[in-house]
């Protein structure tokens, strides 16, 4: 009897529990499928953003073809839209940037690593992060009223006497100095992206195994031939990788940019003389834009700027997953 | 005479060398920081210079006479909502995609390698991006438009800390959860998720702090408003537009409101991540 009753006791219990279960199953199934849809839709983002860019752009694109990108006349009265001194000047503010930025940041990261009391390590990491953190708006307003001036005054001048009678380069200095221009804008970029090359160096140094560095100084080298000879050797994709990170930065910055940049359609001549970029084109003028060529040629310098960034990340991020896979083995 | 033996004539330019190395990064440090100590003091003193009571009560005066930042300051804080509340699900669920389950899979890859590329796209992109989507339909610039702007940069900061901050979280947890016989997604809402919050709140208040600042995607979605207005179907105002707007003008007033704008942006974000890193320290205690 007794035996009988707690098999059927054990027979409602597995119902029971088979039940329980199920109560979970749904949430359970709906949770599961609301987050893989959440991720899809960083893919359906990408995708909307790619489709919107190319619809948007498609009347400039189909109208002035191949030219848009080598013509570099912008004229909203007679309709004539290029792309070229946008482009150049985009590509050209951020080498500058990086040719100042990168060497600084580098510096900044051997002195942290190697040579910084400990007890100043933290307060300095600190405060290089922090630099990161201030909006690129305070820079252009900052670079606007602090910098342009100082650079007009002081810096500018001098460069003209004197780089801008080298023969061979001195056409890139000549000219009034008129504070705002490419060269000021690089400038300004330059001190956004600092940061941002100096953590990641920063990061990647410490990735360093003491074991190796302790050997070199065992040698007897110097900090400066520990540094040359194995700490860079040995980081150098992860260093590149974050060169090329800063550089995604410094060609879709924005506001640090349009600030000191002038806004003069051209392409080469004097570093500093007024240009644009496509960041700084697209923020001026395409709410003031009126006519659908206009707009839609904007667009394209949209397109224009998401394709090279997109291209300079892909590559520095396929840089720096090499390295975690190194770190992982 | 030990030092002069190793310093002798043979290592004297190798030990030459580092120091003149040594200096430059050095002086390479003092550059950064000079500049840090450069900006943050112009923008303490212009910017305390133009704040007062006014700057938190008045609307945006017309050109040449004095007023306030208070539209734009209420702008701001709309749009920053709305693009948290649809951000930060989005990006919390997501990041729970790749930590939880998919992991290594093909999909979840690809899902992690876009959104570190669209962490550090431009943000003007996307300000075209919904303009097209949103704005061009819709047949005029709103504030429910630059909220939308604001929250596709809000998603892959949170998506990113949060799938860090999960992978944190022991496996030994999970599995004693599992062994207690809690369904999968019971499991990492309630043990998972609790044990990373500290950390996720810490991705939220990142992704506050990076949408405070932004203007280039304002621009064109939300426009500007010289008026107040909670309207979200309405052009709205914002601190970074404004600031945009008078610190290229030629009136003084505005210059010196953008430059009181300036420094609630700087102090908001600098609360924010100094929150975010007390928080990350005192979880890892």
């Amino acid at each position: 009897m007794a035996d009988v009753a707690l098999q059927s006791g054990k027979a409602a219990k597995e119902l029971d529990r088979a039940a329980a279960l199920k109560k979970f199953q749904l949430p359970d199934v709906a949770f599961a499928a609301l987050t893989k849809g959440s991720a899809i839709m960083v893919l359906v983002i990408l995708g909307g953003v790619i489709l919107s860019l190319v619809g948007g752009s498609w009347p400039a694109l189909s109208t002035f073809g191949f030219g848009f990108f080598t013509s570099s006349s912008w004229n909203p009265v007679t309709d004539k839209f290029g792309a070229a001194a946008a482009i150049y000047g985009t590509i050209i503010t951020s080498l500058i940037a990086l040719l100042i930025a990168v060497p600084l940041g580098i510096g900044i990261a051997v002195f942290l690593t190697e040579r910084c009391p400990a007890s100043l390590r933290r307060p300095i990491g600190i405060a290089v992060e922090l630099l990161a953190g201030i909006p690129s708006i305070i820079y252009g307003i900052w670079g606007l009223f602090f910098f342009a001036p100082f650079l007009q005054q002081n810096v500018q001048p001098f460069l003209i006497a004197t780089l801008g009678n080298v023969p061979g380069i001195g056409f890139l200095f000549a000219g009034p100095p008129y504070g705002i221009g490419i060269l000021t804008a690089a400038f300004v970029l330059a001190v956004m992206i600092l940061p941002f090359i100096t953590s990641i160096c920063r990061d990647v140094f410490e990735t360093v195994p003491p074991m190796l560095k302790e050997s070199a100084y065992g040698l007897g080298c110097t900090t400066w031939e520990v540094v040359k000879n194995v700490v860079i050797p040995y980081t150098r994709v992860g260093v590149i990788g974050g060169i090329m990170l800063a550089l995604g930065r410094a060609l879709g910055e924005t506001m640090a940019v349009t600030f000191v940049i002038g806004n003069a359609n051209r392409v080469g001549g004097s570093l500093l003389a007024p240009g644009t970029t496509i960041s700084a084109t697209i923020a001026n003028e395409f709410t003031e834009a009126t006519g659908d060529l206009y707009v839609s040629s904007l667009i394209a310098l949209g397109l224009i700027l998401f394709f090279i960034t997109f291209v300079v990340l892909s590559c520095a991020r396929l840089l720096l997953m090499r390295l975690d896979q190194k770190a992982g083995i | 005479m030990a030092d002069g033996y190793v310093v002798s004539n043979k290592y004297s330019g190798r030990y030459r060398g580092n120091q003149i190395w040594m200096s430059l990064c050095m002086a390479a440090t003092f550059i950064g920081l000079g500049m840090l100590a450069l900006i943050l003091g112009a923008l303490f003193w212009k910017g305390f210079a133009g704040l007062n009571v006014a700057v938190f009560t008045q609307m945006t005066p017309p050109p040449g006479s004095s007023g306030g930042l208070l539209n734009p300051i209420v702008g701001s804080l709309i749009m920053t909502v709305i693009g948290v509340i649809i951000g930060t699900p989005l990006g919390i669920m997501a990041g729970t995609y790749l930590a939880e389950y998919g992991q290594h899979s093909r999909l979840a890859s690809v899902v992690r390698f876009i959104n570190d590329i669209l962490l550090s796209a431009p943000s003007i992109v996307i300000g075209l991006f919904i303009y097209e989507l949103v704005v061009r339909p819709a047949g005029h610039f709103s504030g429910i438009a630059g909220g939308l702007a604001l929250a596709i940069i809000v998603i892959p900061v949170v998506l990113r800390t949060t799938e860090d901050m999960l992978r944190l979280v022991p496996v030994q947890l999970r599995e004693a959860a599992f062994a207690l016989g809690m369904p999968r997604s019971f499991v990492i809402r309630r043990v998972v998720y609790s044990a990373a919050k500290a950390g996720m709140i810490t991705g939220v208040l990142l992704a506050v702090a990076r949408i405070s600042g932004e203007t280039a995607p304002l621009l064109f979605t939300a426009l500007n408003n010289q008026f107040f207005s909670a309207n979200i179907n309405q052009p709205m105002a914002s601190l970074p537009v404004v600031i945009f707007q008078f610190a290229g003008s030629p009136y003084k007033e505005w210059q010196d409101l953008a430059w009181a704008g300036a420094l609630l942006i700087t102090l908001t974000v600098l609360a924010l991540s100094t929150a975010a890193r007390a928080l990350s320290t005192s979880r890892k205690k």
